[in-house]
């Protein structure tokens, strides 16, 4: 359960070694504040969406999953791709709609980041990989709040490291988007120092 | 029309170094060439088929559910092609992994069917996917060079440089293997082209001077 937790987090951290989720990474990391509520969001969003998924993708879609109903050699698994993009539409406009009722403040909050969240390669991206290393449902809820976690932590020291340079004298080419790869980069290295800590 | 098109949109306005779009699924499959140009088609075909589709359909699609009817489309096309890859490339595709099945959420395709193809007609919209797929390859071409020769020493597993561990010469660069030598990679690639052409660099909230700034 640990090892899942900190590989997640350190060493196989969705934004910075496996690029998921950039655009909004570069994008919305303009201040710190912004980039904590998008992380907040990310996590929620992540931890519901992976976990359905896997709850979707084990009760219809595996193969073998339909033998109850007498049709062991169905194999529909070619279908999670639309199938978990439709689930994690409805999670976002759900979830949109509850803080709207129940924690109108939240909502305020982290509102105009939810729509944003929809197509983020992040969320896909982990359901996906929940089903390439074949993770149980249990492990799956982990893994998603795990991986929301580490993807919020990468997008939250990179903004404050992004106020921090923005009045440095940088070469002209460099200023703006060749600044914030190279950072990027930066960042991915000392995140995969952690590697170790996840044994 | 159609060469500035394409022109335009490899370098001024190529939409990895300058628009942002699309790069989440780019750098992870430019470890080597030869994912980098499977990568590179499969968004071509995906990007290219889209754009006609959504265009030639744009006057039957009702606003309010656009979204979700492009991404329909979307999502069916990337299913066609991740199929058809599993069927004919089995080893190629099993190394980009999931990457292929986010396309689907490459801001990109999305990003082009709703800016241009939702708007415009079947002509100009498969040219601008076109052009777009090309930039989006092109770069991802470059990186993949730069990647697979300094850090395996073959380009195409072709030898490029005999490695010092066969009897040649070239000590291969490790770090060019792992993730972050393709945030390295592109940094540069774009430090590289805003020296040559200073009009793309951005402004907004970089500038020494207060009227540069601006709040967000």
């Amino acid at each position: 359960m640990t090892d899942i937790f900190f590989t997640a987090v350190f060493s196989e951290n969705l934004a910075l070694s496996f690029f998921l989720g950039i655009c909004t990474f570069l994008a919305v990391s303009q201040r710190v504040d912004t980039a904590f509520g998008l992380g907040i969001a990310v996590i929620v969003i992540q931890t519901i969406t992976v976990t359905a998924n896997a709850f979707v993708y084990h009760a219809l879609l595996a193969p073998g999953a339909w033998s109850w109903a007498g049709l062991p050699d169905l194999d529909l698994s070619y279908l999670a791709l639309i199938a978990f993009i439709g689930i994690i539409a409805a999670m976002v406009q759900i979830t949109e709609m509850v803080l709207d009722r129940y924690l109108p403040v939240l909502h305020r909050a982290l509102g105009i980041f939810l729509p944003l969240i929809t197509v983020n390669c992040a969320i896909l991206g982990g359901s996906l990989f929940m089903v390439e290393r074949e993770y149980t449902i249990g492990e799956a809820a982990i893994f998603g709040f795990s991986s929301g976690f580490g993807w919020a932590l990468a997008i939250i020291a990179f903004a404050a490291i992004r106020e921090r340079i923005r009045y440095s004298d940088m070469p002209n080419g460099l200023n703006g988007l060749g600044s914030a790869f190279l950072i990027t980069g930066l960042l991915s290295l000392g995140f995969a120092a952690f590697a170790g800590a996840a044994g | 029309m159609a060469m500035r098109e394409i022109r335009s949109a490899l370098i001024t306005n190529n939409p990895v170094t300058q628009q942002i779009l699309g790069i989440c699924s780019a750098l992870a499959v430019s470890t080597s060439v030869a994912t980098a140009l499977t990568m590179s088609m499969a968004l071509t075909a995906v990007l290219c088929t889209s754009n006609v589709i959504i265009s030639s359909i744009r006057h039957h699609i009702p606003p309010s559910i656009r979204l979700i009817v492009q991404i329909t489309i979307i999502a069916s096309l990337v299913i066609v092609t991740d199929q058809i890859l599993q069927a004919y490339a089995f080893e190629l595709s099993r190394q980009l992994s999931i990457f292929v099945g986010l396309i689907v959420t490459n801001c990109l395709v999305l990003g082009r069917a709703e800016a241009f193809a939702s708007r415009n007609p079947v002509g100009p919209s498969a040219i601008d996917g076109l052009a777009n797929a090309l930039g989006y390859s092109l770069i991802l071409l470059l990186v993949g060079t730069v990647r697979e020769v300094l850090g395996q020493g073959t380009w195409f597993a072709m030898t490029v440089f005999p490695l010092a561990s066969n009897g040649g010469w070239f000590e291969p660069i490790g770090l060019m293997t792992l993730a972050p030598s393709a945030y390295f990679v592109i940094g540069f690639l774009i430090w590289a082209i805003r020296s040559k052409r200073r009009d793309l660099v951005e402004r907004t909230g970089y500038g020494l001077r207060r009227e540069e700034l601006s709040d967000d």
